[in-house]
């Protein structure tokens, strides 16, 4: 920690804590919105060419004959995730299972640059010249709230497409609350009212989740390097902050790891689900 | 930690990296493992099929040996008897041959001692004659001569 803690510790722990939860923006225009997060986003396409560049051309080489080693891994991977797409959607669909391989491993890579030590990174861009850097990008809200929104994008996309816009937009007034005659047409405002709440919440849920996880994670990483923040060996109290540092960070790392995990999964069974219930009938 | 732009950035990148998992990884992995549990279904249903004919063909080579024995055992049945046959066919043969050897000898031993029978008539007549000569040339005595020719005669 020592490298970025010696120049943090000018401004203390809460100047610390400020600069690690600050991105690394591009300001591209006027006012608030018109920011890129260049660290979120450089993290993301790599992680994502890492993603691709491993997967595609495996891909591209799979035989059906004796898989290799990382073939098997994959194929492994991928049975899985197809197994319980099966299970949930009782149809046939090209999209729903390369969504779901996509969102377990893109959000499981996001997720494990939480494990990187926290200080690691943003000490190498220092050395690099960058004066921030936050290397995990779904402890943004701006990439999970981004993905949440794609998401939801296709699950409207794949409720059309799979009832066809009739009954698509007819569900809107006549579902969940079904009724006959002049019942319809009082029940229809507060069918649709309850449809825009369902479909609101889902992306909202689905970000804040995953964010949420994902920020308290990193939050508690940066407030276990506190402990060290300003030591020196000349102080006392050093010798008892180390081990407890060591040992809290090892316990949180190892919780982490099954933390990642399930918000991956837990993300991309919710995608499932959605887009599983976009496409029956009520 | 504000919403701005990057939010669209990272919409957007995601839905790039869906759409060629989608079209470039997922369709080529299940291609593949389609297809390698097809050829182990069908490999698995060949070695079955093998196995069932295995069986048929062990079943058929079982009754082909007993099949085989049989005709064997009937062989050798026929040949003994055939060899019966021959030895009894031999043994009466040799029987007759030896009866027939036996005829000749007795016949031949027949006729020698009828040969001999009057060979020596003949010569008892010649001795005799050679006896009474003898005897006439010296003084007869009579009982001596008599004693002479009563063994003689008994001879005879």
């Amino acid at each position: 920690m020592s490298g970025s803690a010696e120049q943090a510790a000018g401004g203390g722990m809460t100047e610390y804590i400020h600069h690690h939860l600050h991105n690394l923006q591009w300001h591209v225009g006027a006012g608030p919105f018109w920011v890129i997060d260049i660290d979120t986003v450089g993290v993301t396409l790599v992680l994502m060419a890492i993603f691709l560049g491993m997967f595609i051309p495996a891909a591209r080489r799979a035989t059906a004959g004796v898989p290799g080693r990382f073939q098997a891994f994959i194929e492994m991977v991928v049975v899985g995730i197809d197994e319980m797409v099966r299970e949930t959607f009782h149809g046939s669909s090209k999209l729903i299972a390369p969504l779901a391989l996509t969102i377990f491993v893109l959000v499981f890579m996001m997720n494990f640059m939480d494990l990187v030590p926290v200080d690691l990174l943003p000490w190498l861009g220092r050395a690099a010249g960058l004066p921030y850097l936050r290397v995990v990008p779904t402890a943004d809200l701006n990439t999970t709230v981004g993905m949440a929104l794609t998401v939801f994008v296709l699950i409207q996309y794949f409720g059309l497409k799979h009832k066809g816009p009739r009954l698509f937009f007819k569900e809107m007034f006549t579902a969940p609350f079904h009724a006959h005659g002049l019942m319809v047409i009082v029940l229809a405002p507060v069918n649709f009212l309850l449809r825009l709440i369902e479909e609101a919440v889902r992306p909202v849920s689905l970000s804040l989740r995953l964010f949420g996880n994902m920020f308290a994670g990193e939050l508690i990483f940066i407030l276990i390097a506190t402990m060290t923040l300003s030591a020196s060996l000349a102080h006392g109290l050093t010798y008892v902050m180390g081990p407890v540092q060591l040992l809290s960070d090892f316990v949180w790392t190892a919780f982490h790891i099954l933390i990642i995990t399930l918000q991956a999964f837990i993300f991309m069974m919710l995608t499932v689900v959605y887009l599983s219930m976009a496409a029956e009938q009520h | 930690m504000n919403i701005n732009l990057t939010l669209i950035i990272q919409g957007l990148a995601f839905f790039a990296v869906v759409l060629l998992v989608m079209k470039y990884g997922w369709p080529a992995f299940m291609a593949a493992i389609e297809e390698r549990q097809k050829r182990i279904a069908e490999g698995l249903a060949a070695a079955e099929r093998a196995r069932a004919e295995l069986r048929d063909a062990d079943a058929r080579v079982a009754e082909e040996i007993k099949a085989a024995r049989h005709q064997a055992a009937e062989i050798i049945d026929r040949a003994q008897h055939q060899a019966n046959l021959l030895l009894d066919k031999a043994r009466e043969d040799a029987i007759a041959e030896m009866q027939r050897h036996k005829a000749a000898a007795e016949t031949e031993i027949a006729a020698a001692t009828v040969r001999a029978r009057e060979e020596l008539s003949m010569r008892v007549g010649e001795l005799v004659l050679a006896g009474a000569s003898k005897i006439l040339q010296r003084e007869v005595d009579a009982s001596t001569h008599r004693q002479m020719l009563d063994e003689l005669a008994a001879e005879i």
